[in-house]
């Protein structure tokens, strides 16, 4: 799974018609001391109900397609969880609450 | 599968996983003398691994071929804590 931040939305009238009532995220992926954006961006489906500005992660491949949201879709990124915190060697990186050292990028709600 | 080195702890209470007390870590490729070499990823834990210890890690659809991942949206778990790595007949990484 990879670890991004929801920096917007996607919006799509002419596509695909089984992708129809999907809600699709523009995420980017982030470093994981930093919180700092890779400049890296990938569309993934959302099957968690995700938010601009929060820390998500999601899975590729087929296993994207292993969600209620997404099985039978053509889908290659779905975001499966919303990040409420997480520590590198013990330290605070990042809580959603906004109480993580470094970078508050992403803190907000 | 790949070895790779466990860095930290991740919490995600809002998740789809489907798996019941699932826990997550964030992980780096590392090389087979237990140094890290590349940028990190979250994987799903299966074996109870801590942050330091130097992991196996199966990605891809390979990883919904257990008991606990089967039918599960997940592609990327922890499936092993290595004790030794030997290269070229010399013990290159023990825990």
């Amino acid at each position: 799974m990879v670890l991004a931040k929801v920096v917007g939305s996607v919006v799509s009238t002419v596509k695909e018609p089984r992708l129809e009532g999907i809600k699709f995220l523009l995420l980017e992926k982030i470093d994981v001391k930093t919180l700092k954006g890779k400049n890296d961006f990938v569309v993934a489906m959302d099957a968690v109900g995700a938010g601009e500005g929060e820390i998500v992660f999601f899975v590729g491949g087929s296993s994207s397609r292993q969600t209620e949201v997404t099985t039978g879709k053509p889908s290659d990124a779905t975001i499966i969880a919303i990040v409420d915190s997480f520590d590198i060697s013990g330290k605070a990186i990042y809580s959603k609450s906004g109480s993580a050292s470094g970078s508050s990028r992403g803190a907000e709600k | 599968m790949i070895l790779a080195k466990v860095l930290g702890n991740i919490i995600a209470s809002v998740n789809v996983d489907g798996i019941e007390g699932s826990k997550y870590m964030i992980v780096a490729p590392g090389t087979p003398l237990g140094e890290v070499a590349g940028g990190a990823m979250v994987v799903l834990d299966l074996i109870g691994a801590t942050v330091g210890e130097f992991v196996l890690v199966s990605q891809g659809s390979s990883v919904r071929q257990t008991e606990i991942t089967k039918d599960k949206p997940i592609d990327a778990v922890i499936m092993g804590i290595v004790d030794i790595v030997e290269e070229d007949g010399k013990v290159v990484f023990r825990k």
